[in-house]
């Protein structure tokens, strides 16, 4: 029996239909896109609202006091700090590993992280409260004498994430110059303009080409481990502390992994939007997107692992009041958000072992969502409990978040939303010279596969006797 | 003068050509190719050539390292009047993390710009530039001497050039 292998992307087809395509796509998209967007805007005024009422009224309406001075602001930075990883972190594992399949789709994954961080950057400022205050974090010499604690993990993010933004904006717009200069040759009035700036003089010259080779193997090269640091940082905020449920070893390789499994789920989520709004059903196939699903699969198994590890290490450790949390964790006020967790990061993920569910857009979609729910409860649960049981009983509390900071959590999707669907129809979401790059070289591999099966055929056919290799 | 190639194959035997001196006075180094994709195979007709971006990530690299530590160094020796409780003014566990993260900002910011410097970009463009080496066409680009016009053009048609412009340089 013949295993017949499909193909991540028809090598047939044109250069020319590929430009026409992603062009098209930035001219001309579903009415959905629109909707999305208009629903985007909307959910991004309930938080605006929000913010102004807080920001009037005070820190009150948003329910944060003693002992929840942290809260679903900070669960929320943490949520999309991790969201932020997937995008360049993948793009940049899978370009140095030749795994070219991550060609048309890498690009609305850098953007992911682009916009996730630029999201995840205004928690912290609303979390403050007093926002006009917020220059008093940055390390500038003052007549006060006051300068950051260096030696807090919240500074460390500050710098890690200054990095990581920068870094991952470089890496994003370096592979797009190419591109970009397509886009001038191609486009007329202020898209040219925009463009013909913004590519730099690109012509695509072999001195361009080597240099830009280079460049990009050894962003990609830095940005690997600055991912892991950021978000192992972001973990520091909590396990640098003496907290129960905080104060644990392994967040930092649990903190990546949670990262990199909500930024596959929402890869997944963005890839089905993108095919559908622009009709890239050429671009983004259905073994590319099997593919991301079974990374998703390998990704959640890990998160789990290291779930259970921590339970493990937990129990057996003896800690009263990191098993008594533990306990709570899974019986108390926060179980349903618990059990829930686990099922959506653990249990559901095996749906994304088979083949059928994998190939049936409406299904990875819902699957990819309650992923991402799964890993924002995860957020939740890092947060919340250890505020909630403390080792003071008499500071015990249950904590749910007010309206005010639902709305504006809710409204930091809608931002996201707003900021990604701005940027894919000005830039193009689909790399034009990489999809052709794919094209090419599986061309000639294809070529050459062909050639030597020919050969095989026109040789004459001898006897062999005995001993035969496979 | 500039000539336009339906493939990359045709492009790279007339590079192959060059290098063999089918036309006098005209070598490789007078040759620059530009492409829809990047073609790393032309090198083998091209030649090696250098790429020092490298140099400027290392440099870039220490920079960080360097200025990163004296900066956190000096703003935390700005401690020194306030009480420490018996821990260091200049605490460096903290300030590896910190420094880890300077070395990759200015690592990465330095190899941004020598990129922009080394491969040649923000240069205006020659009138030599065809919209289609965006879409699908491979250019080859010499600098000859108006003598071996000709021969050039004639090498060019051998492999089934598709298009040849030329621009006089004074």
């Amino acid at each position: 029996m013949t295993m017949v292998t499909e193909k991540d992307i028809n090598e047939q087809i044109a250069w020319a239909k590929i430009n026409t395509d992603v062009l098209k796509s930035m001219e001309n998209p579903r009415p959905a896109y629109w909707v999305t967007l208009a629903v985007c805007i909307a959910m991004v005024a309930c938080a605006v609202l929000a913010e102004y009422i807080q920001y009037t009224v005070g820190m009150g309406t948003a329910n944060l006091n003693n002992p929840h001075m942290w809260d679903m602001y900070i669960a929320a930075f943490v949520f999309w700090i991790g969201m932020s990883h997937s995008g360049t972190l993948l793009s940049a594992i899978l370009h140095l590993i030749h795994a070219d399949w991550r060609k048309p789709i890498y690009r609305f994954a850098e953007a992911m992280t682009t916009f996730s961080l630029l999201t995840a950057g205004i928690f912290p400022m609303i979390h403050l409260g007093r926002v006009w205050n917020l220059y008093w974090v940055l390390p500038y010499v003052s007549d006060r004498g006051i300068w950051p604690n260096f030696r807090s993990p919240l500074v460390w993010d500050a710098f890690a994430i200054t990095t990581y933004l920068t870094a991952s904006m470089l890496f994003l717009f370096v592979g797009m110059i190419p591109d970009l200069a397509i886009c001038r040759d191609n486009t007329t009035g202020w898209r040219k303009k925009l463009y013909g700036i913004l590519a730099l003089g690109w012509v695509g010259s072999d001195r361009q080409w080597r240099h830009f080779r280079k460049i990009y193997l050894l962003m990609a090269c830095f940005l690997i481990p600055l991912a892991v640091s950021v978000h192992s940082i972001v973990s520091a905020d909590f396990a640098m502390s003496i907290m129960p449920g905080w104060h644990i070893t392994s967040f930092p390789p649990y903190f990546v992994a949670g990262a990199l499994y909500s930024g596959c789920a929402a890869i997944i989520t963005l890839f089905i939007l993108l095919r559908y709004f622009f009709r890239f059903e050429d671009y983004m196939t259905l073994p590319i997107m099997e593919k991301t699903a079974k990374l998703t699969f390998a990704i959640a198994m890990v998160w789990t692992y290291l779930n259970l590890i921590e339970f493990a290490s937990v129990w057996y450790g003896h800690d009263v009041y990191n098993k008594e949390l533990l306990i709570a964790k899974a019986t108390g006020a926060y179980a349903w958000i618990f059990w829930t967790m686990l099922f959506c990061g653990s249990i559901l993920p095996f749906a994304l072992a088979f083949r059928k569910l994998r190939r049936h857009m409406p299904t990875m979609f819902v699957v990819s969502l309650f992923l991402n729910l799964g890993m924002f409860f995860e957020r939740w649960m890092i947060v919340a409990p250890t505020l909630s049981m403390s080792q003071e009983p008499h500071q015990w509390d249950i904590m749910y978040g007010s309206i005010i900071e639902w709305a504006i959590v809710f409204g930091s999707f809608g931002w996201f939303g707003m900021l990604f669907l701005i940027f894919v129809k000005v830039f193009p979401s689909v790399s034009m010279y990489e999809v052709k790059e794919m094209v090419f070289h599986r061309k000639l591999s294809a070529g050459e596969e062909d050639l030597a099966r020919m050969t095989d055929h026109a040789k004459p056919v001898t006897q062999t006797t005995g001993g035969g290799g496979a | 003068m500039m000539g336009l190639f339906g493939d990359f194959e045709e492009a790279h035997d007339a590079i192959a050509d060059i290098r063999r001196n089918e036309v006098p006075g005209l070598t490789v180094d007078d040759v620059t190719m530009t492409s829809p994709i990047e073609h790393p195979e032309v090198e083998e007709v091209l030649g090696e050539r250098p790429v020092h971006i490298q140099k400027f990530t290392l440099f870039g690299a220490i920079f960080g390292v360097v200025f990163g530590f004296i900066f956190l160094a000096a703003a935390q020796a700005s401690f020194l009047v306030q009480p420490q409780g018996g821990k260091p003014v200049i605490a460096l566990p903290s300030n590896f993390v910190l420094v880890y993260e300077m070395l990759i900002f200015f690592a990465v910011w330095l190899t941004f710009f020598s990129f922009i410097f080394l491969s040649g970009l923000l240069k205006k463009r020659s009138s030599l530039y065809s919209e289609k080496v965006s879409l699908d066409q491979v250019a080859i680009i010499v600098e000859i001497d108006e003598s071996i016009g000709e021969s050039v053009k004639g090498l060019f048609e051998k492999h089934k050039v598709l298009e040849i412009r030329e621009e006089a340089i004074r």
